[in-house]
């Protein structure tokens, strides 16, 4: 179901989940987020979080690395008449938080729902896709939660080959 | 000692810092980890594509940008963390070779009813390019310490 006037609002889609190791914490903190309570094991003990946990970056970046194959399987499936939309970006997000740290060892499921559809007047062929995400933690613990919005193309009027 | 607490920063006082060259390959590197679409790992494929040239993830920008934000203040403040961001928006696409750079403004500010000795300020921030482009805003809330958490405060 690749167009727009396709996506069923609604419908959570689970994409899968990641395991956080203390490594790949620390070498993306090194490059992105270098606070101590992200970088060094020791220093995260005597922070406020009681020992290392991830960027809050990280942990939304990992949401994105889950959705991008949903994002693409849903371009490649060709419609009725062999088409198939053009990839599209994000205007933003909205509301992000981070109810509860990411640790070392914890392993977060990821998912998306689709919950509203935009209208563009200034770009009739698009839409944007509003959606609720969320990573949870192994506990049942919410760890990010935020509106995502993308633009996904609209279905081209009949006879208008795209 | 921190050098910044919240009694530090007063609404409409605005910073500007940071500069930070994009080069292609980190733009290839975050993209094969987290965003793997092929207008941010794909030369010919971007160019086709709504966005016209191979460019960062927006979540890539966003990173950049709390890179920024850490070498500018937070290692050397008493912030402890970003409790929420109101909106991200990714106004134009970041693309190779551009040097970012950043306009913080305090917008809003409050004390912390639950926490006497916490403060909040509301920070809109603006991430430039070389052409003085705006290609992402941020806007949200940190929560500082307080130096003097026993003083009233007006905003």
């Amino acid at each position: 179901m690749p167009w727009f006037e396709d996506i069923e609002l609604n419908v959570k889609t689970e994409l899968g989940s990641h395991t956080f190791t203390e490594e790949e914490i620390i070498r993306f903190a090194r490059k992105y987020d270098p606070t101590p309570f992200h970088v060094d094991p020791e220093a995260g003990k005597d922070s406020p979080f009681g020992g290392l946990i991830a960027s809050r970056w990280h942990t939304a970046a990992t949401w994105m690395k889950l959705m991008v194959p949903h994002v693409l399987g849903r371009q490649e499936q060709p419609d009725e008449m062999g088409r198939t939309p053009a990839a599209g970006p994000s205007p933003g997000i909205l509301d992000v938080q981070w109810p509860a740290p990411v640790r070392p060892g914890d392993t977060i499921s990821y998912s998306t729902t689709p919950v509203e559809k935009v209208e563009m007047r200034s770009r009739p062929d698009w839409g944007i896709l509003k959606s609720r995400n969320e990573g949870v933690n192994q506990r049942g613990e919410i760890v990010l939660r935020f509106i995502g919005q993308a633009l996904i193309q609209r279905k081209p009027k009949t006879g208008e080959e795209k | 000692m921190p050098k910044y607490y919240w009694e530090d920063f007063k609404v409409g006082d605005t910073l500007e810092f940071g500069s930070k060259h994009v080069t292609r390959e980190e733009i290839l590197e975050f993209a094969r980890e987290f965003d793997p679409q092929p207008f941010h790992l794909d030369e010919d494929a971007a160019k086709k594509s709504i966005l016209g040239g191979l460019c960062a993830s927006g979540w890539h920008t966003t990173a950049m940008l709390k890179r920024m934000i850490c070498d500018a203040f937070v290692r050397e403040s008493a912030s402890v963390g970003i409790p929420s961001i109101e909106e991200i928006r990714w106004k134009k696409p970041v693309y190779v070779d551009d040097v970012l750079s950043v306009k913080r403004t305090c917008i809003e500010r409050r004390t912390s009813r639950s926490q006497p000795g916490m403060g909040l300020t509301r920070f809109a921030y603006e991430v430039f390019n070389q052409k003085q482009e705006v290609v992402m805003t941020m806007v949200g809330w940190v929560k500082y310490g307080r130096r003097h958490a026993d003083e009233a405060v007006e905003a």
